[in-house]
């Protein structure tokens, strides 16, 4: 059930390039893996959707890309001030699959720690465009990671349901090897909720809002 | 009333945002479906953001059949939004809509930025449309004309019943890397907070320039805000961007609206329009 929560920030912890940022879950609901968030970024106008990376008990954590002024105020965030959340928005992933694999690449590793965390003791192949993105890996401790040149569907194992998140050129490949995939996409938001119509992708041949249908999608093509 | 901006809410999809206001205005609806333009479709900007959806929607057939019957069910007072290419569409789709009791009005989505004399086409719309429908008809007007005043006086002559102002007005922001447009499109709608005072402006003009009644819109965000536009002319405020990001705005700013009305002493908010203007006027226009 989406509900929107001012709830203060419980610490905020450098992950190679990336922030980890941890809230108080209030009486928000986590959601399930691969559902997300909006997260107000503190002087913007609108929120960032980012999905849940990890829920432990009485906290929601997100980890943040800094790329633009929006994830960079979120990750400038200090314990003690708050965020408004609004959440668990979109569909996640399924979790009905017999041989599960992940598959992640840069910062969309960031939905893989809560989806493992549910599915229990899965093989998972990480890539990264550097040894300190890489340092992100430490979140999947079991995952197999490697470095470009060096490509993540290098790693993907025959015959598995694949759950993956990532670029889209990396989700293309991967939807290349496994058809059915489920894929985590992204696309800009400003609501998350269906109302604004900004996160058209083309699903099936129409364009339709990522929020609503997504953001994982399965045996689909990615915009 | 607090309403929504057309395009800035799917009531079906949000249901519970859609009842928390006064009246749900849909996105606009033209003859045919449009699939609506390729992402990139929006952008943050410093005080506002840029939108470039291209009208997305199902096309009026659909709407009516498919729409129409699940937005009556809301329990929420509809407006539908009228787009088209000329007149004639506008007077199709407002004829097809006048035999259905769940619309409670029309607002005409007449933005003519590309036409040469948006006062003549403004006027031959509205005319067209009056012809077509015995249902309320709101007018929705951009600030990006010489002279809104002008345009709104000649909806007014035509037979409009009220006027939403404004529309978006556009803008381009470019990628701080590669320095090309961030929108498919190149040029997108401005909304947000910095379409603010032009609404106001746009909304003290026509205040003064006709009787009709007017929503206002453009970057309200507070109670405060609202009770701006209602200041300058507006008897009701329509929520856009706002919603994007706070879909509890329509209960929020209207306990807000209501203490900024009690604190400065109005009994409701049409004892506060058009208070910016000359005492004269404000007792002529509510």
């Amino acid at each position: 059930m989406m509900r929107r929560e001012q709830r203060p920030v419980l610490a905020n912890e450098q992950v190679g390039p990336y922030t980890m940022l941890r809230v108080d879950r209030g009486g928000l609901d986590p959601g399930g893996p691969g559902q997300f968030f909006m997260l107000e970024a503190p002087g913007r106008l609108l929120p960032r959707p980012m999905s849940l990376c990890l829920a432990p008990s009485h906290e929601l954590a997100f980890l943040v890309d800094p790329i633009g002024p929006g994830t960079r105020a979120l990750c400038a965030l200090e314990p003690g001030e708050t965020l408004t959340i609004l959440g668990p928005l979109g569909n996640g992933f399924r979790l009905d699959v017999d041989r599960p694999v992940l598959v992640g690449g840069g910062i969309g590793i960031a939905p893989l720690p809560y989806l493992a965390a549910a599915l229990g003791d899965v093989p998972v192949v990480l890539g990264f465009r550097s040894d300190w993105h890489a340092e992100a890996a430490a979140l999947l401790p079991r995952a197999e990671v490697c470095v470009e040149p060096r490509l993540v569907t290098e790693l993907v194992p025959p015959d598995r349901d694949v759950l993956a998140c990532g670029p889209e050129p990396m989700l293309a490949a991967v939807r290349q090897l496994a058809p059915t995939a489920q894929l985590a996409c992204e696309a800009p938001m400003a609501c998350g909720y269906g109302a604004c119509y900004g996160c058209a992708v083309e699903i099936d041949g129409e364009l339709r809002r990522l929020c609503v249908e997504g953001p994982v999608l399965s045996g689909t093509e990615p915009s | 009333m607090i309403l929504n901006a057309s395009g800035c809410l799917d009531a079906l999809t949000a249901p519970d945002v859609a009842r928390a206001l006064d009246v749900f205005v849909t996105k606009t609806v033209t003859p045919l479906p449009r699939e609506g333009n390729a992402p990139v479709r929006i952008a943050e900007t410093d005080l506002g953001m840029l939108n470039s959806i291209g009208l997305a929607n199902p096309g009026i057939d659909r709407f009516i059949t498919r729409h129409l019957p699940k937005l009556a069910r809301l329990g929420v007072p509809l407006w539908v939004s009228v787009g088209g290419s000329s007149a004639e569409d506008y007077s199709d789709i407002c004829s097809r809509l006048d035999d259905h009791v769940e619309v409670a009005a029309i607002e005409l989505n007449v933005s003519c930025p590309n036409v040469e004399s948006p006062t003549a086409a403004t006027a031959q719309i509205v005319a067209a449309a009056r012809l077509a429908t015995r249902k309320p008809i709101w007018t929705k007007l951009s600030a990006a004309v010489p002279d809104i005043a002008e345009v709104a006086r000649a909806a007014d002559e035509a037979g409009a019943d009220g006027l939403s102002l404004v529309n978006t007005i556009r803008g381009i922001a470019l990628d701080e890397r590669t320095l090309r447009p961030v929108l498919g499109s190149v040029v997108g709608g401005l909304s947000g907070p910095a379409l603010r005072p032009v609404a106001l402006a746009a909304v003290y003009a026509c205040r003064a320039a006709t009787e009709l009644a007017i929503v206002g819109m453009g970057g309200v965000r507070s109670g405060l805000d609202a009770l701006e536009l209602i200041a300058a002319g507006a008897n009701h405020v329509a929520l856009g961007t706002v919603l994007f990001a706070d879909p509890d705005a329509p209960s929020r700013v209207r306990a807000e609206l209501a203490s900024e009305l009690a604190t400065r002493g109005y009994a409701d908010s049409d004892a506060a329009t058009a208070s910016a203007h000359a005492a004269s006027l404000s007792t002529t226009t509510t």
